[in-house]
């Protein structure tokens, strides 16, 4: 146990401060290997998880590096700085800090090389970097204890895989390097705890005081919401009175368009002027700090945000979190909720609006799993090949290596210690050779074996192109947005390369909360024109649309069980009554398929309560199903409950379009040609070290030097079917955007029970998916003959048409 | 196979779907930038170590074409190989199909600036080359008339669906890339947008070729 020196308990008194009793714990326990602390925002976290570095450094014995903590965010490290500042400077404690990012000038990065201070504050991405140059060993030695804050959050991405796969290098440098990591409420504290530990050590798991139960409503306003859509403008007046009533109100969004959408409108309604701005990953990071500066100041009364804030700085003066749009997720929900009131013992106060009638039933089902406590948890793939790949190329940049020490180390990482010696070789044999079935280039691998059985880089310069391209995160090719005329003027933000490729000048579309037209494309730049009367066209860039958790919605098929539903606002309940004497209520053990005509189609609708991803796979099997079975579908939509299907005939035989064997067959051919493939083929191939997103020399400015992934994608298939990336890429897209695994899950849960209702008119649960955007039509030739009636009709307009037949 | 004849210089050319020129009064088959060897060239370089398959698929696709056409002679425009030792670091295989295609007919190699030295696949190497009254040649030439060239890439975007295209106007044809491993230059890229005429074309790469006005 470390006792906390006299100096920093003085320090502690003179604030009026008395040390937590996990703070406490903490220091108790600085021993063990590993310790996972959870507590809610706010608890003193960041100070439990340093005062036994702060304790121990206060005699400035240490030489060197002590302490390393990492956070997801650059923005997190730079504020920890500021915040240890405090307490080392009026204390007067001998203690260098220090941190290191994607920032830091490199004249600097060099020096901490050299000469590391006692705590070094850095990123998964930087750490990676770090772990990669031959003086690795050096620069980390002496090193006693790791703090990783928010590793819930590092925990749902490959950025912890790779974080922890380079905690086992450092950990071989020093093998009594102590691990702490620290986390908001998670539902499965021992999978992170799995995470962090050095396999096969135990994790000691604290749990802070929990705090007091959250204040969590429904917000009620006198208008029912629409049927169907995600904007929430109906609560508009409803929460600018909140944001009256509370001194900094946060208001979150699932996507970062309705967050766009949300804001202009509580604009246009903010008769009184309150300071109210926008903060999403898409804006510029200028325009996003100077936000994050006037919060801290006090200034804003209210934010509109996305998970850009899901994590981050404290701000104490938080009084209030508004969810728009149903949470999708407890987890998240419970999370976003500890954003208000950072102060210990204080309890958070939230408000769900449902930006929909059914979304009302999920808020509702929402509230009663966090009342109970009753967290989601997920099914992220342990392990994942394409991050092992990218550390065997940063193990080979930092020096030889033998492939047994390797795997050796890698087995000490949980969520790789069951990895078989045979993957790990497959991935070894792909960063030497590629992996090929045909060796065709041999004597250009990347990496080479000596003649000691050691691996190493054919070509040491080649490090410095892996380095270029280190890390996990994927950022969709983003251009700037910038107001034309306004050379060296500051960006209003990013917009994805597909979106931008969508646009014709003259077309309006929202960014940071206005109205913009745009004028044309530049040196890779959008150039925009302020446009202040215009209804936007559209502001559909990015922003990940979340599947409902699997347990929101088993509870969301439970309510559908009562009798009555007293707690759900009468509009609600009444259309659930409705539907249920005019057809049925979607239950747990069967699937609900209805059938109906409307409008001179045929319709069905399947309430599979399998979330967006899986709905909407299912629609692509199933009308791919009914055009090989002669049924002639024409579209479909899909939202997280159900998928609604339309089509020239009915569909009489539901149990037949739904046989499990049937589907599996019909997604073995349609995943290979498919886009959702090649998108997550082009991430795992840009981990994996296959495709460079830079490369020396800087970007290729437009010219024809680079070629799509998706040439890659087919070409790999048609020659080299079995290879390692197309088996990363596949079972990634059935964890993820094709989720087969809940639609597996479904058909074991109804066992073929099947109740077909086939009616008259349409129902009022499948009303609004009419409504829904996002409609698929059913492509293939038809995708040619648009194409080219869109040509023709060029060409007549143009009078080429007649120069082209001469 | 779907085509899309188009009157030039007197001539009747046809623009392939897969972006093969055929000129039929002639029999004669022109593509350009093949770019053959690239994966290796790029491995060579230090790059990732990319599908070795693209020379294999590349040449397959070409064989077929050759097939179908039966045409007397040949014309590549140039960046035929990715470099020098790219050619002769082909497999074994990839030359055979190789020399089979050259040895059976007539071949044109058009130097470009990828394989500006002559390589041993046999054919006949030139900078540029005249026939009745068209030139081919490897980069366009903005004073040139009846001139075939590559080079660029070009692409054109249509509705979303961004492909490979043939640029033409009155005095020129730009050729969209052969070779698998190749991306595009978009054809409203100020290079492209100046060097072809107001009344340009393009004509779209497919299952059919698709002319329209060249965006801009």
């Amino acid at each position: 146990m470390t006792a906390l020196p006299e100096c920093i308990s003085h320090w502690f008194s003179t604030r009026g401060w008395s040390i937590h009793p996990h703070q406490q714990a903490m220091l108790e326990q600085a021993d063990r290997p590993a310790t996972l602390l959870i507590a809610a925002t706010g608890g003193g976290k960041t100070m439990a998880g340093f005062l036994p570095t702060l304790a121990d450094l206060a005699d400035g014995d240490h030489e060197g590096l002590h302490t390393l903590y990492v956070s997801p965010l650059k923005a997190l490290a730079a504020d920890i700085k500021r915040n240890l500042r405090t307490p080392i400077d009026e204390i007067s404690l001998p203690i260098r800090v220090e941190d290191r990012t994607g920032d830091t000038s490199s004249a600097r990065k060099k020096r901490q090389r050299a000469d590391p201070p006692h705590i070094l504050l850095t990123t998964p991405e930087s750490l990676a970097l770090l772990v990669s140059y031959a003086d690795a060993a050096r620069t980390f030695k002496g090193l006693k204890r790791v703090v990783i804050d928010e590793i819930h959050a590092l925990a749902d991405s490959k950025r912890g895989d790779q974080l922890m796969l380079a905690l086992a290098r450092l950990q071989s440098f020093c093998p009594n390097l102590r691990r702490v990591g620290l986390s908001a409420t998670v539902d499965d504290p021992g999978a992170i705890a799995n995470m962090l530990a050095c396999h096969p050590d135990p994790c000691n798991i604290l749990q802070a005081d929990p705090g007091p139960t959250p204040d969590i409503a429904m917000l009620t306003v006198d208008q029912p919401p629409p049927w169907s859509g995600g904007g929430a403008a109906y609560a508009i007046p409803a929460v600018l009175e909140q944001i009256k009533q509370h001194k900094t109100t946060l208001i979150f969004h699932n996507t970062r368009a309705q967050a766009e959408i949300f804001f202009h409108n509580l604009w246009l309604a903010n008769d009184e002027n309150l300071s109210i701005a926008i903060h999403h990953g898409s804006l510029d990071h200028q325009q996003r700090e100077r936000v994050e500066q006037a919060m801290v100041r006090g200034k804003l009364r209210a934010i509109v945000c996305t998970g850009s804030l899901d994590l981050g700085i404290d701000w104490g003066d938080v009084d209030l979190v508004i969810q728009i749009g149903a949470p999708k997720n407890v987890k998240r929900l419970v999370q976003r909720i500890g954003r208000a009131n950072h102060r210990y013992n204080a309890p958070s106060k939230a408000l769900l609006v449902p930006a929909n009638r059914f979304e009302v039933v999920e808020c509702q089902a929402a509230l009663e799993a966090t009342h109970a406590g009753d967290l989601d948890g997920d099914t992220r793939p342990r392990g994942p090949l394409d991050v092992l790949c990218q550390h065997i190329l940063i193990t080979a940049c930092a020096g030889p290596f033998a492939a047994d020490d390797l795997f050796q180390e890698i087995q000490t990482v949980g969520d790789y210690a069951a990895l078989p010696r045979a993957a790990f070789d497959a991935c070894l044999e792909y960063c030497a050779t590629g992996g090929y079935a045909l060796k065709a280039y041999d004597q250009w691998q990347r990496l080479i074996q000596r003649p000691d059985g050691q691996w190493q880089l054919r070509d040491p310069r080649s490090a410095a192109r892996i380095r270029m391209n280190l890390g996990t995160i994927q950022d969709a090719d983003l251009l700037k947005v910038r107001l034309k005329h306004s050379r060296g003027g500051k960006p209003l933000g990013e917009v994805e390369e597909a979106f931008a490729a969508s646009l014709s000048p003259g077309d309006t579309f929202l960014i940071g909360g206005r109205i913009v037209r745009y004028e044309g494309l530049r040196d890779m730049t959008v150039e925009v024109s302020r446009n202040a009367n215009r209804k936007p066209k559209v502001a559909v860039f990015s922003g990940t649309k979340f599947a409902t958790s699997t347990q929101l919605s088993h509870r969301i098929l439970a309510m559908f069980k009562q009798e009555d539903w007293p707690d759900l606002p009468a509009h609600t309940a009444d259309w659930l009554h409705l539907q249920r004497r005019v057809s049925d209520l979607p239950r747990a053990g069967h699937l609900l398929f209805e059938s109906f005509p409307h409008d001179g189609r045929a319709y069905s609708c399947l309430y599979g309560f399998a979330g967006r991803n899986a709905q909407q796979t299912l629609g692509l099997l199933l009308t791919k199903r009914m055009e090989d079975l002669g049924l002639d579908p024409l579209g479909f939509v899909a939202t997280d409950y159900a998928t609604l299907i339309w089509g020239l005939t009915p569909i009489s035989d539901p149990a037949q379009l739904l046989d499990p064997n049937g589907l599996r067959d019909g997604l073995d051919g349609w995943l290979a040609g498919n886009q959702v493939m090649k998108r997550s083929f082009r991430a795992v191939a840009t981990i994996a070290g296959l495709i460079e997103r830079n490369q020396p020399g800087g970007r290729k400015n437009g010219r024809q030097a680079t070629f799509s992934s998706d040439i890659l994608y087919d070409t790999l298939r048609k020659y080299d079917p079995d290879h390692l990336l197309l088996k990363v890429t596949r079972d990634e897209a059935m964890a993820g955007l094709v989720d087969f695994g809940r639609i597996e899950d479904l058909l074991t849960r109804i066992q073929g029970r099947i109740t077909h209702k086939q009616l008259d008119q349409v129902t009022p649960l499948a009303a609004p998916l009419l409504l829904e955007i996002g409609k698929v039509p059913v492509k293939g030739a038809a995708q040619e003959k648009l194409l080219q009636q869109e040509t023709e009709a060029l060409m007549r307009t143009s009078g080429l048409a007649a120069l082209a037949s001469d | 196979m779907t085509t899309f004849p188009f009157p030039f210089s007197g001539t009747t050319l046809t623009a392939l779907g897969t972006g093969a020129l055929w000129w039929e009064d002639q029999s004669l088959l022109c593509i350009s930038d093949l770019h053959l060897g690239k994966s290796e060239r790029h491995a060579r370089r230090g790059g990732g170590p990319l599908p070795p398959y693209e020379t294999k698929d590349t040449l397959a696709r070409l064989s077929d074409l050759i097939d179908d056409l039966c045409p007397k002679s040949v014309i590549c425009l140039g960046d035929s190989f990715d470099d020098g030792a790219a050619a002769q670091n082909m497999t074994a295989e990839d030359c055979a199909t190789l020399h089979h295609l050259v040895n059976h007919r007539p071949w044109i190699w058009i130097t470009g600036n990828h394989d500006p030295q002559p390589l041993a696949f046999g054919g006949t190497y030139h900078h540029r080359y005249s026939q009745g009254p068209l030139t081919f040649c490897h980069i366009a030439t903005s004073k040139g008339s009846g001139e075939i060239s590559g080079h660029y890439h070009p692409k054109a975007r249509i509705k979303n669906t961004t492909r490979p295209a043939f640029l033409v106007d009155e005095h020129r044809i730009i050729l969209p890339a052969f070779g698998t491993y190749t991306g595009g230059l978009n054809c409203t890229n100020p290079i492209l947008s100046t060097l072809m005429q107001p009344q340009a074309l393009a004509i779209l790469t497919g299952p059919r070729p698709l002319p329209v006005p060249m965006p801009r």
